[in-house]
């Protein structure tokens, strides 16, 4: 169940080539859990931008001397995405959440690798936490343009078992794409389960890669949002049901967080003809 | 002073003035997390087709100022579904559903307000005539005269005769007060007004059009004074005929403007994908409104704007201004403003 709340700036402060924002927003944080996200509204009560921006949500605090907090991490893209980078303690913030289905988290203790690509790493830092809290192993792998759009590589660290960390300029880490190493962190580990946060070209390599080896793999996907809360349709993409049926799905709610098989990744941003509903496909 | 807010629309009874949009508020689930969709006038629902319907390819949206444009292509699950699950969920929580309805044909529109008669939660249909016309090459209902009359013909005589029909009307027409009158001659009830207007946005980045659509329905407060403008003429030329205003609303004063307009309910869009409980909120302000300018009956605002302009004579003159005339004209008789 989300909440709208009228928060409050606690804090901002850059990360390399990205922004982390921590909001005052107290009911929250008690229900989130790692892979929900957070719809912003931007640009102020009078503002022309009508839509709300989302992000991941990073980390959660249900208690201290602030009350709730929710803290989430973007990159300046568009004119919303300035307007908060230029907010500053104390100003109002109209946040929602906690929104979509979080990732599942595996009952026994397994070995879990983690994929993040830039800030997509937001949402699994804390579900790094979570699995070794079950006792799971958990290997990262990070992977970015360059240095300064890796995020949280030092937490991964002392979170994980092992990192691994690429970009694309070689700037840090091994030169090249997170997929590049995978496969070798999911054999060296015995890896059981994956999941992977990040740009969708990442995403799609990935799943593939955990297809190609049987390990089901979760993946929280970005895709471009009005609402955030399902009434908008803007957000869909191409999912594959337990029914074998394809159906056109809103990533805000029955998302972000999807299996990694069941994303028709070649037919994103289209409309697959068998899918459920489709001009002379399955009704 | 309490203000009593109920409205009535073409015999039938709403506890206050605000609804949701059509294709707003899907059919109310998502909405009631933040608020009870029962204290809302009444919830209209996301268009329902016969069947299920995959909609267009993504990009559906592109944010624009003060407003978006969105090309969504009617996704749904069709009225199967909606008659399953999405309608009696409304009716066990004593929501008024609007039931919004839309087809390629005449026969589906016909065939669609068959499958609603007798069922339990259906305070009114709304005719989703902005679609296009499979019978005649892909012309939109809304935007022909006779195509318009012959689908909200076909929806009232299949709807029960205490179900009021409304029609929702495009702007995209030259004449819009003939497009009004078409409809309440084949039978409508009321008019829904307005629907988007086409628009489109091409990514300079990329070099292409920003929605996979190409073109898309523009919506928000940038659409709202023509909103306001196509309720006033029709409200002018059809005063008897009842008004489901809708165009970019985003608080109770806006709300106000369209009921001075000649609307006697609203319908809040798009301003709810940034604001859930927007329709709560513009409520309270347009009660509050009310009161603050000694209104006790929301009824008693429909269409006040049309009224004669009143003439004011300043009880002093202007301590630093020029010279002012006795009797100050406020405005110009409205009616010679605009040719009907």
């Amino acid at each position: 169940m989300p909440l709208q709340v009228s928060g409050e700036v606690l804090s901002i402060k850059r990360v390399g080539a990205y922004q982390s924002l921590t909001v005052i927003a107290p009911g929250i944080p008690e229900l989130t859990r790692p892979g929900h996200f957070l719809a912003v509204q931007v640009g102020g009560p009078e503002s022309s931008m009508l839509l709300r921006r989302a992000f991941a949500i990073y980390a959660v605090k249900d208690r201290g001397v602030y009350g709730g907090t929710v803290e989430f991490v973007f990159a300046v893209h568009g004119k919303g995405t300035a307007w908060l980078s230029a907010r500053r303690p104390q100003d109002k913030l109209d946040v929602v959440g906690p929104l979509g289905k979080p990732f599942r988290l595996p009952k026994a203790a397994v070995n879990v690798a983690l994929v993040g690509g830039g800030y997509g790493s937001a949402p699994l830092l804390p579900l790094a936490t979570a699995l070794r809290e079950r006792g799971c192993r958990v290997d990262v792998v990070l992977g970015a343009g360059s240095a300064d759009r890796l995020f949280g590589r030092l937490e991964a660290k002392r979170i994980g078992s092992s990192i691994v960390v690429t970009t694309d300029d070689g700037s840090t880490g091994q030169r090249g794409r997170v997929s590049d190493v995978l496969p070798a962190v999911l054999e060296k580990n015995a890896t059981d389960v994956v999941y992977a946060c990040g740009p969708m070209a990442m995403l799609k390599a990935v799943a593939e890669q955990c297809a190609e080896r049987g390990i089901p793999c979760q993946v929280a996907v970005e895709e471009s949002m009005a609402c955030g809360i399902g009434v908008c349709m803007t957000c869909v993409l191409p999912v594959v049901g337990s029914d074998g049926l394809t159906r056109m799905v809103r990533s805000c709610v029955e998302g972000p967080v999807f299996l990694g098989d069941r994303v028709r990744w070649d037919e994103v941003g289209t409309v697959p003809a068998d899918a459920v509903g489709a001009p002379g496909g399955p009704r | 002073m309490s203000v009593d807010v109920t409205t009535v629309l073409a015999g039938t009874s709403f506890p206050n003035p605000v609804f949701t949009a059509s294709g707003c508020a899907a059919a109310g689930q998502e909405l009631h997390q933040f608020f009870d969709v029962a204290g809302l006038g009444g919830v209209v629902t996301k268009s329902i087709m016969l069947n299920a319907r995959s909609g267009r390819a993504t990009p559906r949206m592109a944010e624009t100022p003060s407003g978006m444009l969105n090309s969504i292509g009617l996704q749904g699950p069709g009225i199967e579904h909606f008659l399953d699950h999405d309608l009696p969920w409304l009716a066990e929580r004593g929501a008024r559903a609007v039931v919004s309805i839309a087809g390629g044909s005449v026969e589906d529109y016909a065939l669609l307000a068959s499958q609603l008669r007798g069922r339990p939660g259906v305070a009114m249909v709304e005719v989703n005539i902005s679609c296009p016309n499979v019978e005649d090459r892909g012309q939109v209902f809304a935007c022909d005269a006779k195509a318009s009359s012959g689908v909200v013909n076909a929806v009232r005589k299949n709807t029960d005769a205490g179900i009021p029909v409304f029609a929702k009307l495009s702007p995209d027409v030259t004449d819009i007060v003939g497009i009004a009158r078409s409809c309440v001659d084949a039978g409508a009830d009321g008019l829904s007004m307005i629907n988007t207007l086409l628009g489109m946005v091409i990514d300079t980045t990329t070099m292409r059009p920003a929605l996979a659509g190409i073109t898309g329905g523009l919506s928000g407060p940038a659409i709202r004074p023509v909103a306001v403008r196509c309720v006033w003429q029709v409200h002018q030329a059809l005063p008897e005929v009842p008004i489901l205003g809708m165009g970019g609303i985003r608080t109770g004063l806006d709300a106000l403007e369209f009921l001075l307009a000649g609307a006697s309910a609203v319908s809040i869009g798009t301003v709810v994908f940034g604001d859930p409980t927007a329709p709560v909120r513009i409520l309270d302000e347009l009660t509050r409104a009310l009161e603050e300018r000694g209104i006790e009956r929301l009824r008693d605002v429909v269409g006040l704007a049309h009224r004669p302009p009143r003439t004011v004579v300043p009880e002093e003159p202007d301590p630093v201004g020029d010279d002012l005339p006795a009797a100050v004209v406020l405005d110009e008789p409205a009616r010679a403003e605009v040719p009907s």
